[in-house]
């Protein structure tokens, strides 16, 4: 579905990833590991087209989508979760939902806001009040509510637990197992490697800007040693 | 704010507005129905402002532009004889609606500072237009032959007929307003004000929503120019000069950004302001700016915002 091919990504002068590759199949959950800095948000951010690869092809579908502008990514059937979540702010959780809802896959059973309200039921008490008047956690949810109503094939979540309560991190999980038992398709990046194991098939782990293992989540809870060495734990 | 709490504030002062001819009738005061003809008009320039700076994020430099496209719109037909208003008041749209999408398909690629100086520059561009058209009276102006014509129970020279229209114009154009924030195209305008780069990277592009506001605020601002020249019963190139732009801005910053009712407080308290303070001294200025600022640094919602007592909803 996903075939992320060499890229190579830079900030003006400096450069952050140096030949990444990965795939993510229909179906699939893949993660993607690694400390801070190594280069996960980058690699999201090109294939996203927010950041865009010097070298290296990215298709989806079999569709080249490097170089596109990041609409037309998200057209194509992407769905990003971003880091520090970015709700609207000035637009009531139900307006945030509906305000870029699509369905331009033309799915049979499209994402609608009552779904997302049994998802999160949470999010269905707090329905008129303003995103930047949610909590952390709240907004989370609409993050990935809102990604959601864009019916995206491929739903990358980017640190979509982080900072936030235990108890909250669990609801979030928990949703992202039935995303997975819907079919969805899920690229995710996060830290919890405990969690991601019981849930991915795949991992990808990163260190400046390469990918140094990649392997099943069989694999990878028997590598105590990459583990330690990569993600350090 | 709560649907049914902005349309109890709207009937309000629908109502407060419509009883300002009989009570200036019964006080023999027909100055007032003049002065708040007047701040309606400018009113519905602001709220048309209002719904690109307030709910769409853009800092329009240049909105008197439409007040003086709307105002020769019916003025220049008038001077040849052409005295039919439906036929002035469509031409003002359509043009202003015209000039709104140039300005806006240039302006629009940039942002911050020089999206205002763009619009700004485009404004000043048309107001020394304005100047150069000697037959029209130059940068002297000229008056208006003849009020817009619409037959039948519509006549403009009767004031308190001509107040109602202008009443009836600015309570449908709120409406219709409301209607537009609270939908989904209002709802991306919203959105890109808030976080462009994210609305992008959820699947929109922005220009062409944020370019179909920009061109309805600007019909708005020409019809009120249409209003404005038979109100004055005369029309200048001084209608577009900066300053004015810069008048409107304040009236939708003064009443309330972000919300509808506010510019409209905002038009009238402004209007007001001036009318009351020019009474006192011939340097009224110097009384309305120190005002002005109080209200900028101490109710940065706006009047509206202080009435309500909670943040205005989108400011």
């Amino acid at each position: 579905m996903l075939t992320v091919d060499s890229i190579e990504t830079a900030y003006g002068v400096s450069q952050v990833l140096f030949g990444v590759s990965l795939a993510v199949g229909a179906g699939q959950v893949v993660t993607l590991l690694g400390r801070n800095g190594m280069g996960k948000t980058t690699t999201v951010r090109s294939i996203m087209g927010i950041a865009r690869p010097r070298a290296g092809t990215i298709r989806f579908d079999g569709r080249a989508i490097h170089g596109l502008p990041p609409y037309r990514v998200a057209q194509a059937g992407l769905g990003l979760v971003p880091e520090g979540r970015q709700v609207f702010p000035n637009l009531t959780v139900r307006e945030n939902l509906v305000a870029t809802a699509a369905n331009r896959a033309g799915s049979a059973d499209p994402w609608r806001v009552e779904p997302v309200f049994e998802l999160f039921p949470q999010l269905a008490a707090r329905a008129r009040s303003l995103g930047g008047a949610l909590s952390g956690g709240e907004q989370q949810m609409l993050a990935i509510g809102r990604a959601l109503m864009t019916n995206p094939r491929l739903l990358i979540l980017d640190e979509a637990t982080e900072g936030l309560a235990p108890l909250v991190r669990a609801e979030i999980w928990r949703c992202v197992e039935r995303l997975k038992a819907g079919g969805q398709s899920l690229l995710l990046i996060d830290k919890d490697v405990g969690t991601l194991t019981r849930i991915a098939d795949a991992h990808y782990i990163l260190e400046k800007g390469q990918i140094v293992w990649s392997g099943t989540s069989a694999d990878l809870r028997a590598r105590a040693d990459i583990q330690h060495r990569y993600l350090g734990v | 704010m709560a649907i049914a709490q902005r349309t109890i504030v709207l009937g309000v002062a629908g109502l407060l507005l419509a009883l300002v001819p009989p009570i200036a009738a019964l006080t023999n005061q027909p100055f007032y129905v003049d002065l708040f003809r007047r701040m309606m008009i400018f009113a519905i320039a602001a709220v048309s402002l209002d719904l690109i700076l307030g709910y769409g994020g853009m800092v329009s430099f240049g909105h008197a532009a439409y007040l003086g496209i709307g105002a020769y719109a019916v003025g220049i037909p008038a001077f040849h004889g052409i005295d039919n208003g439906f036929l002035q008041w469509s031409l003002a749209i359509v043009a202003s609606a015209l000039t709104a999408l140039v300005m806006g398909a240039i302006s629009l690629r940039t942002s911050g500072v020089y999206f205002i100086m763009i619009t700004l520059a485009f404004a000043q561009m048309l107001y020394y237009l304005g100047i150069s058209l000697e037959t029209y009276g130059g940068d002297n102006g000229m008056r208006l032959a003849a009020r817009s014509k619409f037959g039948g129970p519509i006549d403009l020279d009767r004031p308190m007929v001509f107040y109602y229209v202008v009443l009836a114009i600015l309570v449908l154009f709120l409406v219709l307003g409301g209607r537009l924030v609270e939908s989904r195209f209002g709802m991306v305008i919203r959105a890109a004000k808030s976080n462009e780069p994210r609305a992008r990277a959820i699947g929109f592009s922005p220009f062409r929503y944020k370019l179909t506001a920009f061109v309805v605020a600007g019909s708005a601002g020409g019809l009120a120019g249409a209003l404005l020249a038979n109100q004055t019963e005369y029309l200048t190139p001084e209608f577009m000069h900066w300053t004015r732009s810069g008048e409107i801005m304040f009236m939708v910053i003064l009443g309330g950004m972000g919300t509808l009712v506010g510019p409209v407080i905002g038009a009238v308290v402004l209007l007001l302001l001036e009318d009351v303070l020019s009474a006192l001294t011939a340097h009224w200025q110097i009384i309305l700016g120190p005002l002005l600022v109080l209200v900028v640094l101490f109710a940065k919602r706006g009047l509206f915002g202080l009435l309500l007592g909670t943040a205005s909803r989108d400011g």
